[in-house]
């Protein structure tokens, strides 16, 4: 069966061809990954090397510590403050941007003139670095001489004090977040739209369907593959927080973010270079694996529901 | 149980991946191969001193020792502060350790107790260092229990900067050694009656000014041995209330809100702020800068002076081919006259040297022209606390301190927390 036979070697020829990028991703990925999991286990403090313990069974016998590091975590009021702040930041953070980006992907659909520079204007946000466009928002946010409390001031509503206050430090950068991210999403958004054929609406017109009609039972459920896409990818982004806090609300002289906006990722990054406990943050960052896998997870179960796939 | 199985795997085949890392690691550890008769031997120095405008300085430092020492070549790894010690960390773990490189001093005592750098000791010896070159008090910064591990390679301290400009117009004469909290005070509520523009003082409120402000006033934040924290004691609860009442009370120095993200030195440099406490290294900015008259006095004190003590360390990895060579190169760095020159012309920080006709010149100098303060400064010096969890002590008393200058906390809830805190997660 010559058939079957050039299907074996083009088999072979594919994983060839697959090998240096596979490679990269064993090495790169995949084995640090997984040596994390048996660092999650030890007490290293990320500084001494295997040959200072003699060897990787010495380290072992010496550093094993088992689970107490994810007892300890999930254990603690920290773990529930930073997860408390990220799903308070998922919660604030989510609505916006799908309400956003949707908006922004529907008036960006329409056929208007400049529509393309506007695409452009949209999606610079994105390209900029989260450290510059932390810094431009800390200053927008500036209690005083910002520009959000000097517009609010003209609508006599006395501005919060934003990053420099418990309350409001999060939903400051939540706001930053959003104008960071409304391109990129929006720009997903547009291409699911511009992939739902112009018949559906022809239709709907010649039925007498309204246009507020139009984007309920036709635009929003055919476009519902790609809002599911947007969520699931929004969703893993927000639980990984982490430029924004570390910009925004560190002050002079103290390195740490303020309590109420100190988020998974940036206690990761602190226990693991900062507090000489690797292997403490090698469990967080297991426990944070965990919490994407499951909301991610729970997603796809979700998704049965209201994602309606043409077919 | 079927599921467990390629956990069980994975794990494996990680520990056999690491152990074989581990085994390569040996024969490529250490940065110079062996040296041949004549060859000279090269030496890796990672440091974050030489990072930014300075770097010509080092550079120039490289030159005339590699002319002193025809025999050894020193290999400059310059990384800027902000990433140096993530990136050392990094190296030092896997085995590709510098040959030795710059510490500041919370990080030399994590380094040191973890077991990381080479005693000096045999080599200050071999190689003939004469030690009483350097300032004592800098030296015995650089020990953990009872070792030399490191030298100083520059020290800096902390003074009280002020706009002349601005005491005469609020008719306040100049601050003297002599000045306590209370002249301070007085001074600072004076110049912030200039006007809403103007501010007082900046004394930031944050555990580097904390730890010595408090000891001003008979305080501390640990007993004298180290074995316990004290920070819920009636002189650190005044000393905590006096510097956030500054704030929150009599407004002489603005809050965070207030700043507006604008920085210390920048208010100061726009002559908004009558004093600011901070570093002798913003001589060269403030020179250049300011368009007002300014000079510098020694900080006041309360019941006793008490100061800053800054110092960068020069370490030896405990893993280097070549110790001596090291050993030369830091001893160089930190003690030779022409290494103190480098800095002193440069009016990069100072070296800590005992050679006097060095520091001469570092006197003659103008602008700020009180530079006697700095050496008369650091006759009070204090440290800081020396424990392994540097980093997370500091975290802790920060954010206590946060609450207190915010007002989320009172100063005594605030201190009672830390120590709390304190207790339950530094290891003594």
């Amino acid at each position: 069966m010559p058939h079957l036979h050039r299907n074996k070697t083009e088999g072979s020829s594919a994983f060839l061809f697959l090998l240096p990028s596979l490679s990269g991703f064993l090495i790169l990925s995949l084995v640090p990954v997984l040596g994390s999991l048996v660092l999650s286990l030890t007490s290293w403090d990320g500084l001494r090397s295997l040959s200072d313990f003699g060897g990787a069974g010495a380290f072992l016998q010496d550093q094993f510590v088992g689970g107490a590091h994810y007892a300890e975590i999930l254990g603690s009021e920290e773990f529930h403050r930073v997860l408390r702040n990220t799903l308070y930041f998922i919660l604030l953070y989510l609505p916006g941007i799908l309400v956003l980006s949707i908006t922004a992907a529907l008036i960006l659909n329409r056929k208007l003139p400049g529509a393309t520079l506007f695409r452009v204007l949209f999606y610079i946000p994105v390209l900029t670095s989260w450290v510059a466009g932390a810094l431009v928002w800390k200053w927008v946010l500036s209690p005083e001489y910002g520009v959000l409390n000097n517009l609010l001031a003209l609508v006599h509503i006395q501005g919060p004090g934003w990053l420099f206050t418990d309350t409001w430090a999060m939903p400051g950068i939540v706001l930053a977040s959003l104008w960071k991210d409304i391109g990129f999403f929006g720009l997903i958004i547009l291409g699911g739209l511009q992939g739902i054929s112009p018949t559906y609406y022809e239709a709907a017109e010649l039925d007498g369907a309204g246009k507020l009609q139009q984007l309920y039972r036709i635009t929003i459920p055919l476009l519902s593959p790609t809002i599911f896409f947007v969520l699931i990818i929004a969703v893993i982004n927000s639980i990984q927080l982490f430029p924004q806090v570390m910009v925004m609300t560190t002050t002079t002289g103290i390195s740490e973010p303020r309590p109420s906006t100190q988020v998974l990722v940036e206690r990761i990054y602190r226990y693991a270079f900062r507090y000489y406990k690797m292997g403490y943050a090698a469990a967080f960052s297991w426990i944070l694996f965990v919490i994407v896998f499951s909301l991610t997870a729970i997603q796809m179960r979700l998704q049965k529901v209201w994602v309606h796939y043409e077919s | 149980m079927k599921r467990n199985i390629p956990l069980a795997a994975a794990l494996i085949a990680a520990l056999i991946t690491v152990g074989a890392f581990a085994a390569g690691q040996k024969d490529t550890g250490g940065t110079a191969g062996p040296a041949g008769a004549g060859a000279p031997v090269e030496i890796v120095f990672s440091n974050f001193q030489g990072s930014g405008e300075v770097s010509v300085h080092l550079d120039a430092m490289v030159e005339e020792f590699e002319r002193q020492n025809p025999d050894i070549k020193i290999k400059l790894e310059t990384v800027g502060y902000n990433d140096y010690f993530t990136q050392l960390q990094t190296r030092i773990a896997g085995g590709k350790a510098p040959d030795c490189f710059d510490l500041n001093y919370e990080n030399f005592v994590s380094y040191a107790k973890k077991g990381v750098l080479l005693d000096l000791k045999p080599y200050i010896d071999s190689t003939g260092f004469d030690v009483t070159a350097l300032d004592e008090r800098a030296l015995a910064a650089f020990s953990a229990d009872g070792i030399q591990y490191g030298l100083p390679a520059s020290f800096s301290t902390v003074l009280l900067f002020y706009n002349k400009d601005l005491f005469d117009r609020a008719g306040v004469s100049y601050p003297t050694a002599d000045w306590t909290w209370k002249e301070e005070q007085a001074a600072a509520e004076k110049i912030r009656a200039l006007g809403d523009r103007y501010w007082g003082l900046i004394h930031p409120v944050h555990f580097w000014e904390f730890y010595k402000v408090t000891r001003q006033n008979g305080g501390a934040l640990m007993n004298e041995a180290e074995t316990r924290f004290t920070m819920d004691s009636p002189q650190n609860r005044e000393t905590l209330s006096f510097m956030v009442d500054r704030i929150r009370k009599s407004n002489v120095m603005p809050s965070d809100a207030q700043m507006a993200g604008a920085g210390e030195w920048d208010m100061f440099k726009t002559g908004r702020l009558g004093m600011l406490v901070t570093g002798i290294w913003a001589f060269p900015e403030f020179a250049r800068d300011c368009t007002f008259a300014w000079d510098v006095e020694v900080e006041p004190g309360m019941k006793e002076k008490a100061t800053h003590f800054f110092a960068n360390g020069l370490v030896i990895s405990k893993d280097t081919k070549h110790p001596e060579a090291a050993m030369k190169w830091l001893a160089f760095m930190a003690a030779s006259r022409e290494a103190a020159a480098i800095r002193v012309n440069a009016g990069w920080e100072l070296p800590a040297i005992t050679d006097e006709t060095v520091l001469a010149d570092y006197l003659t100098k103008d602008n700020p022209a009180n530079r006697k303060a700095v050496f008369e400064s650091l006759k009070y010096i204090v440290m800081p606390p020396v424990v392994e969890q540097a980093s997370e002590m500091t975290d802790i008393v920060n954010r206590s301190l946060q609450a207190a200058r915010e007002g989320t906390k009172t100063p005594a809830q605030a201190l009672k927390d830390a120590q709390a805190e304190l207790d339950s997660k530094i290891k003594l």
